[in-house]
């Protein structure tokens, strides 16, 4: 036997610690039964979806979201992931041309979608309207979230076009007007921590405005 | 996440039979509660059923002058329906007081029945919790339980239901429609369809295994001013801890059903009766067996308050 074996590194010595803190600190009854489940191999499903306009045919693991696939399988990093539980709105994309989070729906679930993300809107030699908008307003800081505020706000300005009310709207039966109140409820699926809320709002005013 | 299979269901009752027979199958429809539930492993299904392609999309309506709602509606798509503005305003505007934009262009009409607690107990998988591990125990009853339920709670569970959309469905007496696995369907009131915690808090709702919800009905239209108010910790996109859901008519008769106080939208049809009286007679009949924590004995009179907020507002027209 190799010495070494027995040897037990600083840093392993840390993990084992820990390892054995959290059984003793675990109280019984959220122990899970071992059962072979635990080891089920992974599954694998094809998908096949349009992507800012090129196709794209995938074999995943059925685990993995539309999330995951943008970004680690198709290398559209632009979509970002911020809390991956739908609470943050980074992730959000246009699939047939409505916005979602996209961290929180299985890639699998979206045979034929037409997905669109912020590097589908514009590039920089030629950006999205919505794009230039925040750009000129000055409507991020850090930038982590923008790819998901502008993705949301091109599906908010389409959902007032299609008579879609919110929250705010005072009259129901009636269309809703492009009000800063109505923007800032529709937008509220996305988290800015830099706070640049008020540009955004900006940014959004003005787009509505040239669109209308 | 633990690895499962995956099919695409073709029929309902094929969806329903499929459900039936393979061991620990869960429906995926929007996806955006239960794959979350999925990646922190509270839910931990080996295989789903996606429902999404079946043709259970559109709102249409019924003979006897109401609609018939598809389970497959998306919320922000109810939401918008113009016969849904004009004679259920009350589920519009509950439909858009809850999630973001994003989430309700996903959530469907019968996945939003069927949403699991927002308990933080029930989403800590360190902690006990009879709802997610029968037998565990409660730690939200000795813990934090600001948010959790006051009324129909029991030694077992103080849960809420998270849905708002539910508790205008509830005023509004809809009734699900489901498949079996052997292919019978059935109409279910969604005053016999959610159940109280009791000993048994895992089980939400009167669905048999393998049963699919198909459709959610409304009855025909019933006038009167049609109000939901939520209260909540901040102005949009957050739970509540007292909603309100009514339909007032013009005599000051009506009917409501509360959110954000119990294991089901609370509807007490005995304290509609007295809706003429004013909220603190209708308030003390809803909470009348109350049994709150220190922590959420506010939402007791909260709930007087938001009554007088939506009969104030009712009055108004």
């Amino acid at each position: 036997m190799d010495t070494n074996d027995l040897r037990v590194s600083r840093r392993g010595f840390l993990k084992l610690s820990a390892a054995s803190a959290t059984l003793a600190a675990a109280p019984p009854f959220i122990a899970r039964a071992a059962t072979t489940d635990d080891e089920r191999a992974p599954v694998t499903a094809k998908v096949s979806l349009e992507v800012n306009g090129a196709p794209q045919a995938l074999v995943l693991d059925t685990r993995t979201t539309l999330l995951d696939a943008l970004r680690e399988h198709m290398h559209l990093t632009g979509t970002k992931k911020g809390c991956d539980h739908g609470q943050c709105g980074a992730c959000t994309v246009l699939v047939d041309g409505r916005r979602i989070n996209s961290c929180l729906t299985l890639a699998v679930m979206h045979e034929g979608a037409k997905i669109t993300t912020i590097e589908g809107l514009g590039t920089p030699e030629r950006m999205h309207p919505m794009q230039a908008a925040f750009v000129k307003h000055d409507g991020y800081q850090c930038g982590y979230c923008t790819p998901g505020q502008i993705c949301s706000a091109v599906g908010t300005l389409d959902e007032i076009r299609r008579d879609v009310p919110s929250h705010v709207t005072a009259d129901i039966q009636a269309r809703a007007s492009l009000t800063r109140d109505e923007l800032r409820e529709r937008m509220s699926g996305n988290l800015c921590r830099c706070g640049a809320y008020s540009n955004i709002v900006e940014a959004i005013t003005e787009v509505a405005g040239a669109g209308a | 996440m633990k690895p499962f299979t995956y099919e695409r269901a073709t029929s309902p009752a094929q969806a329903a039979a499929a459900a039936a027979r393979t061991r620990n199958a869960k429906f995926i429809a929007g996806g955006t509660n239960l794959l979350d539930l999925m990646k922190i492993g509270v839910e931990e299904p080996d295989h789903l059923i996606d429902v999404n392609g079946l043709d259970l999309d559109t709102v249409s309506p019924t003979d006897d002058g109401g609609l018939r709602i598809g389970a497959l509606v998306r919320n922000t798509d109810l939401a918008a329906d113009r016969r849904v503005r004009k004679d259920y305003a009350l589920l519009s505007r509950a439909l858009l007081a809850g999630a973001s934009g994003q989430l309700r262009n996903k959530a469907t009409t019968a996945g939003n029945l069927l949403q699991r607690t927002r308990c933080p107990y029930f989403y800590d998988t360190h902690q006990a919790c009879n709802k997610r591990l029968p037998g565990s125990g409660c730690a939200a009853l000795g813990g934090f339980s600001r948010s959790l339920g006051i009324v129909g709670v029991s030694k077992a569970c103080i849960a809420t239901h998270p849905s708002d959309m539910a508790v205008a469905m509830r005023a509004l007496d809809a009734i699900a429609e489901t498949v079996k696995p052997d292919g019978a369907t059935r109409r279910i009131p969604l005053a016999d369809f959610y159940t109280l915690p009791g000993n048994t808090p895992h089980i939400e709702n009167t669905l048999t295994p393998g049963e699919l919800i198909t459709a959610v009905t409304l009855p025909r239209p019933l006038g009167g001013t049609h109000l939901y108010h939520k209260v909540r910790d901040r102005a949009s996109y957050a739970f509540a801890p007292v909603s309100v859901a009514a339909v007032v008519q013009k005599d000051g008769t009506g009917r409501l059903a509360v959110g954000g106080v119990a294991h089901v939208p609370w509807r007490v049809e005995a304290a509609e009766a007295a809706l003429p009286q004013g909220a603190r007679a209708v308030s003390a009949r809803l909470l009348a067996d109350a049994q709150p924590t220190a922590q959420n004995a506010m939402k007791v009179p909260l709930v007087e308050r938001t009554l007088a907020a939506v009969l104030a507002q009712a009055k108004e027209g």
